[in-house]
């Protein structure tokens, strides 16, 4: 095993450690009260204003840093003193629920 | 034009009060308590006189000179400042060319004139009071100042003291009446005579047409408009068109020299096309040198479904410009911010940075250099440009594209083509993308923005189409999912970011759009609407064709989402965005206002299943010669 697969593999251990149970009904409620749709959209669809959510590939701890310090000029970081990490584990748990969309190729309005 | 006879009747209105003044002058040496007593014994003397006259008056004349100048409509909230200009355009023009067009606001009344000239490539006129009508229209005035649109504001003033007769004529009366909107307006005159007034209503049309096309301003005194006709050998002058400025040529040498040098050039449209050829000649300009073309969506630039259009999505706002080693710039709005990155509002601090390559050349070809002003700050951060060449970007490409040709070899040929063969295949990957991001949330409710886009382009997609509206408070679904290509298929947006804009501009653009029979839709804001939604009666009572869709995110979205970023930054509850932004306890109904307004309309319709088969109801409606509005309940952006 070489060095950086065992950090790499130490490191997703971590992340399995800190990961929390999400309550999904709180983070429907968070989503929608502190802001979250404005820019990603009610169902995580994403637009000009912030980036796609839906089907996210960030596990959960990538996504609570990200909204911690997000790189993004135009999305504000949401410190413990807003959101919690359980709070934000809430909101993950919620974003995970929206459903996979069908493909474009099978909706006949997006084929020209 | 016919002499008027005065010997036929001398009691004209001039005469009249001239002959009122030299009797009172009689009576100066009578103390005042005597003067009161005779002027109560002899009240026929004073009496109002009723003044009739068969003379044409001023405002006929001031007719002529409007139709010499082939405007088709004047939007108006009527005004008794210039009621006798209203009279002789109806009873003497015959109410044709111009037209009047009743408006319930002179904010509408300018940006209805701003969504026509975009269309239609010319001005048409509105008319206010020089005082309060002027006030309600300047924010209109200032969006088609900083979009470069040609409006030709008429403003009704009485400026003889002499002629006030009582509070509403004072009140309404202005010493300067142009200077509330000199500073983004490109120019303006307040004629003494009719002759004045000729002279300068053909060179304030000439002035607004000529490129950068801006708004002018003509006060039309109120005696001037209803005084006979007394001056002598009245004429109105030819009127002849500037050419419109042209970049020097040995600036545009240098600008070729560089584009095909050049291993990755790009192309920043901004207000390119002011005419259809101005589309044709950017395509050539991009093929031929094998450049990306990054639109801002400020005109009808480029087909959205060329090879070589950038990637519409969000990048529309801030194309990332790192990879470029030239940088073309035609009328670029704020240049200076697309080529740097500043300090985002979630840090403290402001710090900017280029975003641009070390070595890229900047190359601007520009217009607005001959039209600077100095209060507002439409111009945007100075630009250190290596190359700026001052000129109308449509006038200044045909030589450009001749120069590039010229300097082109076969070894650049195929380097150009291999470019070219990349941009396209990265196009098609992002058109492909794009569809992958429509179809996320395609059955939500409320209804995405992707949605709406494609189910209104299902419907007009094979008709003669004119998208009246902006499109990016919708993400830029339209232009990412349309097939835009012919002039009149894309206007831009408000150009001052003065919201109210929309409706009444939207409204403008279809009545141009209307003798071309082409079908207008227009995707509405909901927050935009309700600034003079009685523009929507303005469009029934003159058959506007035109399908407004309501984009009802029940809210002045924008300032929501500032108002949360702010929140968060203060670590604060982002949770109070709603107070102040917020258009919904009660929800208004939208559909509801419109009939009111006398248009067909439905609403609100919130499940997007509903939508096609509405939208098909309301457009059948519109291919009949009416406006409709849809209310749909939509997704923020």
């Amino acid at each position: 095993m070489n060095k950086f697969l065992g950090l790499f593999l130490l490191s997703a251990l971590a992340a399995f450690a800190q990961t929390k149970t999400g309550d999904i009904d709180n983070g429907k409620r968070l989503f929608e009260r502190n802001g979250c749709y404005q820019c990603h959209g009610h169902a995580g669809q994403g637009g000009l204003a912030g980036a796609r959510l839906a089907q996210t590939k960030l596990p959960q701890v990538a996504f609570i840093a990200y909204v911690r310090n997000p790189s993004s000029g135009g999305m504000p970081p949401f410190r413990a003193k807003v959101m919690s990490d359980q709070d934000l584990a809430d909101v993950y748990a919620y974003i995970k629920t929206f459903p996979e969309p069908r493909a474009a190729k099978d909706i006949p309005l997006l084929n020209p | 034009m016919d002499k008027p006879d005065e010997s036929k009747n001398p009691v004209n209105r001039r005469g009249f009060l001239t002959g009122a003044a030299a009797g009172v002058a009689g009576l100066a040496a009578t103390p005042p308590v005597l003067l009161a007593q005779q002027i109560a014994l002899k009240p026929e003397a004073h009496a109002p006189a009723e003044v009739t006259s068969n003379q044409r008056p001023g405002s006929d004349f001031m007719v002529d000179v409007f139709k010499s100048l082939d405007i088709e409509y004047c939007a108006a909230n009527p005004g008794s400042s210039f009621r006798g200009l209203q009279e002789s355009f109806v009873n003497y023009g015959g109410n044709k060319n111009p037209e009047w067009l009743t408006c319930c606001h002179e904010e509408s009344s300018v940006a209805m004139a701003h969504g026509y000239a975009k269309i239609e490539g010319k001005p048409m006129l509105i008319m206010a009071h020089g005082s309060v009508g002027l006030q309600h229209a300047s924010m209109a005035i200032y969006n088609a100042y900083c979009d470069r649109a040609p409006v030709y504001v008429v403003l009704g003033n009485i400026l003889d003291v002499n002629y006030r007769r009582g509070n509403p004529e004072w009140v309404h009366s202005v010493q300067d009446a142009a200077a509330m909107v000199r500073d983004y307006t490109k120019w303006d005159d307040t004629p003494v005579s009719l002759g004045h007034f000729a002279e300068s209503a053909v060179r304030a049309y000439k002035i607004a047409m000529t490129p950068p096309t801006e708004p002018v301003v003509l006060v039309a005194d109120g005696t001037l408009q209803e005084e006979p006709i007394t001056e002598k050998n009245l004429r109105i002058p030819k009127l002849a068109m500037s050419s419109p400025p042209q970049g020097d040529s040995n600036a545009v040498a240098e600008a070729a020299r560089l584009l095909v040098a050049a291993e990755n050039p790009v192309i920043v449209a901004g207000r390119v096309a002011r005419t259809p050829r101005g589309i044709d000649l950017l395509v050539e300009l991009a093929e031929t040198v094998g450049a990306r073309v990054q639109d801002q969506r400020l005109r009808m630039n480029f087909p959205s479904a060329h090879p070589l259009y950038g990637h519409p999505g969000a990048a529309i706002a801030t194309p990332n410009l790192s990879g470029y080693d030239v940088i073309l710039g035609l009328e670029v709005q704020d240049f200076w911010g697309l080529t740097h990155k500043m300090t985002g509002l979630n840090k403290f601090g402001m710090e900017s940075q280029p975003t641009t390559r070390p070595g890229a050349k900047i190359v601007s070809i520009s217009a607005i250099e001959l039209s600077h002003k100095s209060n507002y700050q439409d111009f945007g951060r100075y630009l250190e440009a290596d190359l700026a060449i001052t000129g109308d970007p449509e006038a200044t490409l045909p030589e450009l594209i001749e120069a590039v040709k010229k300097l082109i070899t076969p070894d650049r040929r195929r380097a150009i083509a291999e470019r070219s063969a990349k941009i396209a295949e990265a196009n098609q990957r992002d058109r492909e993308r794009d569809r992958e991001l429509a179809a996320v949330a395609w059955d939500a409710s409320p209804i995405s923005t992707a949605r709406l886009s494609a189910e209104l382009w299902a419907q007009i997609k094979n008709e003669d189409w004119s998208l009246v509206s902006n499109d990016r408070f919708v993400s830029y679904w339209p232009t990412r999912l349309w097939n835009f290509s012919k002039p009149y298929h894309y206007i831009g947006a408000q150009g001052g970011a003065g919201i109210g804009y929309q409706a009444p501009a939207a409204v403008g653009a279809a009545l141009a759009n209307r003798k071309h029979g082409r079908l207008s839709v227009s995707i509405q804001g909901d927050g935009d609407l309700n600034y003079a939604p009685g523009v929507l009666w303005t469009a029934a009572h003159h058959r506007i064709p035109l399908l407004t869709v309501v984009h009802n995110n029940r809210a002045y979205h924008e300032e929501r989402m500032y108002l949360t970023l702010l929140a968060a930054k203060y670590d604060r509850d982002p949770g109070t965005s709603d107070i102040g932004t917020a258009l919904n306890g009660p929800n208004i109904d939208y559909a509801s206002i419109a009939k009111g307004y006398g248009l067909y309309a439905e609403g609100p319709i919130s499940d997007p299943q509903d939508l096609g088969p509405a939208l098909k109801r309301a457009l059948e409606r519109v291919k009949n010669g009416e406006p409709a509005l849809l209310d749909v309940v939509t997704q923020p952006r």
